[in-house]
C-alpha cells in the first residue's frame, strides 16, 4: 500500500488529530482525496484546495490522475504559487 | 519529445525581441493607454484612517454635482460567501478579496477603498470625492507584526480564530494561521553541535515597484455583456475574480490583455476592475480608472515583512547538524501571507538531518499583501543565509566552502518531506568557485558577500494555438500575458519544432474569448507550462504538415519525414519528390483538408526547482552609512535558456529589486498608521546610476519534464541579494545588522552604537 506523508503541521492536523502518515489503498491523487475525506471528514477538501502532492521529488498540483505507487515517496505539501 | 539532447538552431540564440520596437517607440498599448469616446473617469475615495468603523456614507452631494454619472459604495456590491480557494499566487478568500476591493463596515488600513465615483472628467471626479461624507469611528490600530501578535493588540477581525491549532482558540486574534515543518529532532541535533549561531532578523514589507500603475477600462453593455481592458498578469484571472466578486457569469465577461509595465506578482490580484464595472453599469457609459502612485502604495499589496528567529548548529568540521527557524509573517489586513514557502524555502538548500520551522500568518492595519517574486523565500533566506555566514565565521571556514559542504544534492530529503531530484545547486556553487568574480581579490576598501536562494517553480494550466497562414508563415497564440518575453520564447520554440526561421513566426496573446483557459503569468511558469503547450501544438502541426505532403505525393504518411522546415520522402522507396516547404504545403491546404492549425491545452507538471547564488562587492561609507555596490554577479541554474538575453534580464531585474529591498525600501508610517513615503521620491528604489552592471552566469541543468529543458528563472534572483549584501556589510564593518533595509541611517546607527 502506498504511504502518504502529510508534511506540514497546521490546518490539516485538526482533521487527523496530529497523525501525519497514512497507509492508503488509493492509487491516484483523486482516490487519495476521497479516501482521506472518508477517513477524516473535511480533510479531503482541505487537501484538494490547498495541498500539492510530491511523488519521488516531483511536485504535482491539481492533478487527479497522478499515480500513487507503493514504493514511492508521497508527500502532501502546501500548494506553491509565485510572483 | 525532448529536444535538449539535440542540436538546436533557434532555441538558445538571441533574436531581436518582437515587442521591442513598439515599446521603445511608445506605441505599445498599456492598460493606462486605453481610451474610448464618451468614456467616464472613475476615482476611488480611500480611508484616511488605519482602522475605523464606517458609521455612514452620504453620497447625495456628490451625486448632485453636475458631471457626476455614478457613485458606488460597498453596498452596491453583492455579499459573497466566505470561500477559501487557491487562486492567483496563493491561498485566498473571495470574501476577503471583495472586502479589499471596497470596504463594507470597517476600513482596515489607510488607503482602503470606501467609495467610488464616475464623472465626465478627472477634475469633476475629484470634486465629487470631496463631497462624499463618510462618518468614521476611529479604532486603535497596529502596524508591526510583533505588536499585532500581542494579546492586547487591537483585533482586526472578530471572526478570526487562529487556524492550525488544536483546540480552536476561544478568542479571536490577529494570528490567522500557524504552520510548521519538522525533520528529525532539532533540539537533539543542537546538543550534538559544537558551534551554534542564534539571532533574530526582521524584514520590512516592500512594494514590487512596477512602473505602470493599476489601470482598467470597463464597459457594461445594456445586455449584460462586459468588456474589460486592464493591466494584469492574467486576464483570465481578472475575468474570474471580477465575476466572483460581482456574482456574474464568466461567459458575460471578456477580458483583453494589454502590455504590462511590470507586475512581479503585484498584478496577480485585482483592485479596480469590479468598481469600474459597477460604475459603468450604473452610469451606462464606459469607465476608465487608473491609480496614482500614491494609490498604488496605499491601496495595493506589497510583499510581507517579517520577524524571525534562526538557530543553526554545526560540528567543528562544518557539518550542519540542526536548524530551527520561526517566522512571523505580515499578511496585511487579511490573512494569507506566503507562510508555506517562507517555511519551506530558506533551509531547503542544505542537507541538514534535523530541522524545525514554525510560522505565523499575522494580520495588521496595512494593505493586504500580494505576491512578489518567490513570495516568502527572500524573507526566510535573509535570516538563514546571514546565519550561515556567521556560522562560517565561528568555524573559521570560507562561506562558500561551508555551503558546498552542506549543499542539497540529488536525493537530499528536505524538511518538508520532498526529496530533491534533478537539481543543479552543486553546479551553481561550483560555478561560483570558478567564477572570475569569486576568484578575484577583494578590492581595497570593499568587502565581499555571498548568499544563495531556492524556489520550487510551478507549471499549471496553459493553452496555445499554432496556425500555418496561407503563405506558410506561422502564428502562435497563447493565453499568457507577456511579462518577461514569452512571445519571443514561444515563437522560438515553435520555429525550432517546425525547423523554420523565427522571423516567420508571430506570437500573440489572445483574449479570454479567443483561447482556452490559461492560468496567470506568475511563479515563473510561462516558459515552462505555456512553452509545453506551444511545443505540443507545433508538433501536431508538424505531423499535419507531413500528412499534407503525403497527400500531395500520394504516398503513406509514414513515408514522409520532416527536416529543416521541409517535407522529404523518407527514403528512395518512398518515391523521388522535390522537398515541400511550408509555403508550398500551405498553398495547397484547401485541397489537402483545410486550414492547418492545432490547439493544445495542458496542466503542466514537473516544473524543475531553481537554485542561485549571488556575489557582491561593496563599500560602506562609515561617516554616512551609505552602501555602494561595486560589483555584482548572479549565478543560476536555468535549466535551458530559451532566449538567453531575456533570462539574463530576468536575473538582473530580480537582483536589482533585491538590492533595493536590502538597502533602501520600506514603508514609513506615522503614529496614526498613515504611510508617509507613498511616492518614488521617498520610497527609494534603486536606479541605474546606483548600480554597476549585474553580471550573470547561466548554469544549464536541463529539466527533464520540459521539451527544451526549461526551468522558471524569474523567482530565484530576488532571494539572495539581501543576505549577500548583509554579509558583505558585516565584512566591511564587522557588524551583523539584522534589520532591513540596510539604509544609511540604519548602518550609521549600528556603526555609531558599536563605536567604530
Amino acid at each position: 500500500m502506498p504511504e502518504v506523508v502529510l508534511a506540514s503541521g497546521g490546518s490539516c492536523h485538526q482533521f487527523t488529530g496530529g497523525k501525519t502518515r497514512f497507509d492508503v489503498k488509493a492509487t491516484t491523487f483523486r482516490q487519495l482525496i476521497l479516501e482521506l475525506d472518508r477517513d477524516y471528514p473535511g480533510l479531503g477538501k482541505q487537501v484538494e484546495e490547498s495541498m500539492a502532492i510530491a511523488i519521488d521529488g516531483e511536485i504535482f498540483q491539481d492533478a487527479y490522475g497522478v499515480e500513487l505507487r507503493p514504493n514511492s515517496e508521497i508527500v502532501l505539501i502546501p500548494k506553491i504559487g509565485g510572483g | 519529445m525532448n529536444y535538449f539532447d539535440s542540436t538546436l538552431k533557434i532555441v538558445g540564440t538571441r533574436p531581436v525581441r518582437p515587442d521591442g520596437v513598439d515599446k521603445v517607440t511608445g506605441r505599445a498599448m498599456y492598460g493606462a493607454d486605453m481610451r474610448q469616446a464618451g468614456m467616464l473617469w472613475g476615482k476611488v475615495l480611500r480611508s484616511p484612517h488605519a482602522h475605523a468603523k464606517i458609521l455612514s456614507i452620504d453620497t447625495s452631494k456628490a451625486e448632485a454635482l453636475p458631471g457626476v454619472k455614478a457613485v458606488i459604495t460597498g453596498k452596491d456590491l453583492p455579499e459573497i460567501a466566505n470561500e477559501e480557494a487557491f487562486m492567483g499566487e496563493g491561498p485566498t478568500n473571495f470574501r476577503d478579496q471583495a472586502y479589499n476591493v471596497i470596504a463594507r463596515t470597517k476600513a482596515l488600513y489607510e488607503g482602503h477603498a470606501v467609495a467610488a465615483v464616475a464623472a465626465i472628467d478627472q477634475a469633476t471626479a475629484d470634486a465629487a470625492l470631496a463631497l462624499i461624507d463618510v462618518k468614521y469611528e476611529v479604532l486603535p490600530h497596529v502596524i508591526d507584526v510583533d505588536e499585532a501578535m500581542k494579546p492586547d493588540a487591537p483585533v482586526l477581525h472578530d471572526d478570526m480564530f487562529t487556524a492550525g491549532v488544536t483546540p480552536k482558540p476561544e478568542k479571536p486574534s490577529n494570528i490567522a494561521k500557524v504552520m510548521s515543518f519538522k525533520k528529525g529532532d532539532a533540539e537533539a541535533g543542537f546538543k550534538d553541535a559544537d558551534v551554534i549561531v542564534e539571532t533574530t532578523y526582521t524584514t520590512k514589507p516592500v512594494h514590487q515597484g512596477y512602473i505602470e500603475p493599476h489601470a482598467c477600462l470597463a464597459q457594461y453593455n445594456a445586455d449584460g455583456q462586459i468588456t474589460i481592458h486592464s493591466s494584469s498578469q492574467g486576464h483570465f484571472m481578472v475575468r474570474a475574480y471580477t465575476a466572483k466578486i460581482l456574482g456574474l457569469d464568466i461567459a458575460n465577461i471578456r477580458c483583453q490583455p494589454m502590455e504590462i509595465g511590470g507586475g512581479f506578482g503585484g498584478k496577480t490580484v485585482i483592485y479596480l476592475e469590479p468598481l469600474a464595472v459597477m460604475l459603468s453599469k450604473k452610469a451606462g457609459r464606459t469607465v476608465k480608472m487608473q491609480m496614482t502612485r500614491e494609490d498604488v502604495f496605499k491601496g495595493s499589496g506589497p510583499t510581507s515583512g517579517a520577524s524571525m528567529d534562526i538557530k543553526i548548529g554545526a560540528k567543528k568540521d562544518g557539518t550542519i547538524v540542526a536548524a530551527k527557524q520561526v517566522v512571523r509573517i505580515q499578511a496585511g489586513a487579511f490573512g494569507g501571507g506566503p507562510l508555506g514557502p517562507a517555511l519551506m524555502c530558506g533551509l531547503a538548500l542544505y542537507d541538514i538531518p534535523n530541522i524545525e520551522t514554525v510560522g505565523y500568518d499575522v494580520v495588521s492595519n496595512r494593505p493586504k499583501v500580494a505576491a512578489y517574486r518567490a513570495p516568502g523565500a527572500p524573507i526566510s533566506s535573509w535570516a538563514v543565509e546571514c546565519a550561515l555566514d556567521d556560522l562560517a565565521g565561528k568555524l573559521g571556514m570560507d562561506p562558500l566552502t561551508l555551503r558546498m559542504k552542506n549543499a542539497a544534492k540529488e536525493g537530499t530529503k528536505t524538511h518538508y518531506g520532498v526529496t530533491h531530484s534533478n537539481i543543479g545547486f552543486q553546479k551553481v556553487l561550483a560555478t561560483v568557485a570558478e567564477h572570475p568574480h569569486w576568484k578575484a581579490p577583494v578590492p581595497a576598501g570593499q568587502a565581499r558577500g555571498l548568499a544563495c536562494g531556492f524556489w520550487f517553480n510551478i507549471g499549471g494550466e496553459s493553452s496555445a494555438n499554432v496556425h500555418v497562414n496561407e503563405d506558410g508563415t506561422v502564428t502562435v497564440a497563447t493565453g499568457s500575458v507577456d511579462v518577461g518575453g514569452s512571445r519571443a520564447s514561444m515563437g522560438m520554440m515553435v520555429a525550432e519544432v517546425l525547423g523554420i526561421d523565427v522571423s516567420k513566426v508571430r506570437a500573440t496573446v489572445a483574449d479570454t474569448a479567443s483561447i482556452g483557459f490559461t492560468f496567470l503569468t506568475g511563479g515563473s511558469r510561462v516558459t515552462f507550462a505555456t512553452g509545453m503547450a506551444v511545443t505540443q501544438a507545433a508538433e501536431k502541426v508538424r505531423e499535419d504538415l507531413k500528412a499534407r505532403a503525403a497527400k500531395i505525393w500520394e504516398i503513406p504518411v509514414d513515408a514522409v519525414e520532416w527536416k529543416d522546415g521541409q517535407a522529404f520522402p523518407a527514403g528512395s522507396n518512398a518515391g523521388a519528390f522535390e522537398p515541400l516547404d511550408l509555403p508550398a504545403i500551405a498553398l495547397k491546404s484547401a485541397r489537402t483538408g483545410g486550414p492547418i492549425s492545432s490547439e493544445v491545452s495542458v496542466n503542466a507538471q514537473g516544473a524543475g526547482a531553481g537554485f542561485g547564488a549571488h556575489i557582491v562587492d561593496l563599500a560602506v561609507d562609515k561617516e554616512t552609512g551609505q552602501v555602494t555596490i561595486a560589483r555584482y554577479t548572479a549565478v543560476q541554474d536555468v535549466g535551458k535558456a530559451i532566449h538567453p538575453s531575456y533570462v539574463e534580464g530576468q536575473i538582473q531585474g530580480g537582483a536589482v529589486q533585491g538590492i533595493g529591498w536590502a538597502l533602501n525600501e520600506e514603508y514609513i508610517y506615522n503614529a496614526k498608521g498613515q504611510m508617509e513615503n507613498a511616492g518614488f521620491l521617498d520610497y527609494r528604489c534603486p536606479v541605474m546610476s546606483d548600480l554597476p552592471m549585474i553580471d550573470t552566469a547561466l548554469v544549464e541543468v536541463p529539466n527533464p519534464r520540459h521539451p527544451f529543458g526549461a526551468r522558471g528563472v524569474g523567482e530565484v534572483p530576488i532571494i539572495p541579494p539581501m543576505a549577500a549584501i548583509g554579509n558583505a556589510i558585516k565584512g566591511a564593518t564587522g557588524l551583523r545588522i539584522g534589520s532591513l533595509p540596510l539604509s544609511p541611517p540604519t548602518v550609521l546607527s549600528a556603526i555609531d552604537s558599536a563605536g567604530r
